[in-house]
C-alpha cells in the first residue's frame, strides 16, 4: 500500500464519520418527533347524529376516507374481499320498522377485542384511544377480524401499488380506520368528519369538558353500538 | 405379559415407496398452492373479509385437536397405569407430534405474511390466546419429545410416568387453548361459549384415537406384524365412548345456545335453515361422523370386525373435519348481530358466501400428508412399533 493510514488521519476520518452519523440521526429524530407526546389526558372520539345525517353525506364520508387512505381501487378483490374501512349501514327496527342509516367504522374501543387477541401486538391502542394496526408487526393471522364485533377490519387480498405516504397498506396485512391519526396529530380532523358540513358528525376530545363533543354528549342522549359488551367505544351515536 | 420388543419397519417394498411417493405428490401440490396463494394474495381463495378463516383453518384446527388426542393412548398407560396400552405409547407420542406438525404447517402457510413467522416467535402479547397457543404448541414438541426419550432410553424409563403426567397436563391445557380461540370470542354469536374448551378436549379424544387406530392397523397390516384382537377391540370400544361424549357436548352446546334469546337466530341458522351448513351438521357431523361409527362399533353384526372399525375411524375423521367446518365457516357465515332488535337491511349482514377454492383444499390435505410422511419415516428409522401385538404379547391377562 502506497500510503499508510496514520493515527491523525484515522482520528480525523472517524470523527467526521461519527459526526455525520450522529447528526443525521438527530435530524431524523427531530423530524419524526411530535411536538407533544400522546397521553391519556385526551380520548379522541366521534359523535354521529343519525337523525341529521343524510345518506348522501354518509356516502361522502366513505368517499373521503377512500381518497384519504387510498383504498377501494383494488383490481382483483371481489365482493366481501374488497376493503371497507367505513361503510354505510341501514338498519330497521324489527317492531316499528323505523329505518336508520349510519356510517360504521372502527369504534376505537377503550377495551378493544382486536388488541386483546393480536398475538404480536400489531393491533394496538394509543394512549389517546386511537386503535391502530402496526403494518410491520402484522403477520396476517386475521384473529382481530374474528374478534371485532363491528366488522370494522379488512384484510388486503392482493398486491397494491402507489400507496399513500402516511398509509403503508400492504398485501397480507389487516387494516382499518385510523381516525386519520396523521391528521389528528397535526391538529386537524379526520377526513370523513371534514366531509360533512354540519354538526351531524362531531370529532373531538371526549375527556375535555370544554370540547364540543363532550358538551353535546352531556346534553343529548347517545348510545354505543353493542354497549352490552362494555367496550366503551370512542365512536358514539345518537338517533339509533 | 412378556417383554415387548420394538423394531423399525423394513419399509423398502414397492408398496412403501408408492405410499411415500403419493404423499410426496400431495405435499408438492400443497406447496404449489401456497406459492400461488401467497404470490397473488388471498383474493384467489374463497376467503374474504367475512369468511376470514377458510378451509386451511378447518384442516389446521382439526389436526391440532387430533394431535393432542393421539397422545391419549400413551397417557392411559403412563398416567392411568393401564398395562395394555404401554406398548402403544411410543406410536402415540409419534402420532401426536406428527399431527401437530402437519396442522401447524397449514396454519403458518395460510398467514397473510408467513415470512414474518419470526415476528410471531419474538413479539408476544400475553393477553392473546394465539400467543399462548404458540407457546403451548412449541412446548408440546419439547414435552412430548422428552417423553419419547424417557420411553426409548432404558435408563430413563423410570421417569416416563412423571413426564407422561406432565405431557398429559400439557395436552389438556393445549386443547383448552385451541377451544378458547373460539370460546372467548364475544363478537360472534356462534362462538362466545366457554363450553368450547371442554368440547374441544373431548373432540380431541375421538379424532386423535380415530387417527391412532388407523395408523396402528395400517402399519401392522402393511409390515406383516401380528396385531391381536384384544388391543384393537379395546381401542374400538374406547372410540365408541369418545364419539358418544362428543355428541353429548355438541347437544349441550346447542341446547344452551337455543335457550338464550340472543343466540336463537344463529342456532336456527345452523340447525334448521342454514342450507349447506345445516345439511353438513345433520348428515355430516351427526349422522356420518357420530351415529354411523357408533353403530359400526357397537352393532353385534359389525362389532369386532376390523374393517368396520377402520371404516368407523375414517368416518370419525371425516365427521370431525365437517364438524370443524360447520363451526368455523358456518359460525362466520352467520352475520354478527351488531344491532340487537334490528335487521341490517343494507351495507352488511346476510349470510356470507364461501366456496372453498382448490388451493385451500390442497393445502389442507397437504398438512395431513406431512403428518403421515413424518410417521412413516420415523417408524422406518426408529423402533416405535412393537414387533408383535398378538394377544399373548399385549394382553396382561391372556390365558393360552
Amino acid at each position: 500500500m502506497s500510503k499508510a493510514l496514520n493515527r491523525r488521519d484515522f482520528i480525523k476520518t472517524s470523527t467526521a464519520v461519527g459526526v455525520t452519523t450522529v447528526a443525521a440521526g438527530v435530524t431524523l429524530t427531530t423530524f419524526a418527533e411530535n411536538k407533544e407526546a400522546v397521553t391519556n389526558q385526551k380520548r379522541w372520539g366521534m359523535l354521529i347524529d343519525t337523525n341529521n345525517l343524510t345518506e348522501a353525506e354518509i356516502d361522502n364520508m366513505v368517499s373521503a376516507c377512500m381518497k384519504e387512505h387510498g383504498w377501494g381501487s383494488e383490481l382483483h378483490s371481489t365482493g366481501d374481499q374488497k376493503p371497507s374501512w367505513i361503510k354505510k349501514i341501514k338498519v330497521q327496527d324489527r317492531t316499528t320498522k323505523k329505518i336508520t342509516s349510519l356510517p360504521l367504522m372502527c369504534q376505537h374501543c377503550e377495551q378493544p377485542p382486536c388488541v386483546d387477541v393480536c398475538p404480536t401486538n400489531a393491533s394496538m391502542k394509543r394512549e389517546d384511544g386511537i386503535v391502530l394496526v402496526d403494518k410491520h408487526l402484522c403477520i396476517g393471522c386475521r384473529y382481530c377480524m374474528m374478534a371485532c364485533p363491528y366488522d370494522a377490519r379488512s384484510f388486503v387480498h392482493e398486491d397494491l401499488t402507489n400507496q399513500k405516504e402516511h398509509m403503508p397498506r400492504g398485501k397480507g396485512t389487516v387494516e382499518s380506520c385510523t381516525l386519520c391519526v396523521h391528521k389528528v396529530d397535526n391538529g386537524e380532523q379526520p377526513a370523513c368528519v371534514d366531509s360533512v358540513n354540519s354538526d351531524a358528525v362531531i370529532f373531538g376530545d371526549l375527556k375535555n369538558s370544554n370540547s364540543k363533543i363532550n358538551k353535546t354528549l352531556r346534553q343529548i342522549q347517545s348510545t354505543q353500538i353493542r354497549a352490552d359488551l362494555n367496550l366503551n367505544t370512542g365512536v358514539r351515536y345518537s338517533g339509533i | 405379559m412378556s417383554n415387548i420388543r420394538y423394531e423399525e419397519i423394513e419399509g423398502n417394498g414397492v408398496g412403501f415407496y408408492t405410499l411415500v411417493a403419493c404423499l410426496g405428490v400431495l405435499i408438492l401440490a400443497a406447496l404449489g398452492s401456497v406459492y400461488y396463494m401467497e404470490h397473488n394474495g388471498h383474493y384467489v381463495t374463497g376467503m374474504s373479509n367475512r369468511i376470514v378463516w377458510g378451509t386451511p383453518h378447518v384442516f389446521a384446527i382439526f389436526l391440532i385437536v387430533a394431535a393432542s388426542g393421539a397422545l391419549n393412548v400413551a397417557s392411559i398407560s403412563s398416567v392411568f397405569h393401564k398395562k395394555m396400552y404401554k406398548p402403544l405409547s411410543r406410536l402415540s407420542g409419534l402420532a401426536a407430534l406428527s399431527l401437530l406438525a402437519g396442522g401447524l404447517m397449514i396454519l403458518v402457510l395460510d398467514l397473510g405474511r408467513p415470512d414474518r413467522l419470526i415476528v410471531a416467535m419474538t413479539e408476544y402479547n400475553f393477553k392473546s390466546i394465539f400467543a399462548w397457543n404458540i407457546i403451548l404448541y412449541n412446548g408440546f414438541f419439547v414435552v412430548v419429545g422428552v417423553y419419547l426419550w424417557m420411553m426409548f432410553e432404558r435408563r430413563m424409563n423410570k421417569f416416563s410416568s412423571k413426564v407422561g403426567l406432565l405431557a398429559f397436563t400439557w395436552r389438556l391445557i393445549l386443547t383448552t387453548g385451541t377451544g378458547s380461540i373460539f370460546g372467548f370470542l364475544v363478537a360472534r354469536q356462534a362462538y362466545d361459549a366457554v363450553i368450547m374448551a371442554p368440547m374441544f378436549i373431548i373432540m380431541s379424544f375421538a379424532f386423535g384415537l380415530a387417527f391412532f387406530i388407523l395408523i396402528l392397523m395400517a402399519s401392522y397390516k402393511w409390515s406383516d406384524r401380528q396385531l391381536g384382537d384384544v388391543v384393537v377391540n379395546r381401542l374400538g370400544n374406547l372410540l365408541g365412548v369418545f364419539i358418544a361424549a362428543v355428541i353429548y357436548f355438541v347437544a349441550i352446546y346447542h341446547l344452551g345456545n337455543l335457550y338464550l334469546a340472543e343466540n336463537t337466530r344463529v342456532e336456527n341458522f345452523i340447525l334448521f335453515d342454514g342450507g349447506i351448513y345445516t345439511q353438513l351438521f345433520w348428515y355430516g357431523q351427526i349422522l356420518l361422523g357420530g351415529l354411523a361409527p357408533m353403530a359400526l362399533i357397537y352393532n353385534p353384526s359389525t362389532k369386532g370386525n376390523r374393517s368396520m372399525l377402520g371404516l368407523a375411524s375414517v368416518l370419525v375423521i371425516i365427521g370431525g373435519i365437517i364438524q370443524i367446518y360447520v363451526l368455523i365457516i358456518g359460525g362466520q357465515a352467520y352475520p354478527i348481530e351488531m344491532f340487537p332488535g334490528m335487521d341490517i337491511i343494507e351495507g352488511y349482514g346476510g349470510i356470507a358466501s364461501y366456496v372453498p377454492s382448490l388451493p385451500e383444499i390442497l393445502l389442507g390435505i397437504g398438512g395431513i400428508a406431512v403428518s403421515l410422511v413424518a410417521i412413516i419415516f420415523l417408524v422406518k428409522f426408529l423402533p416405535f412399533l412393537p414387533e408383535s401385538l398378538a394377544d399373548e404379547v399385549a394382553d396382561p391377562h391372556h390365558k393360552s
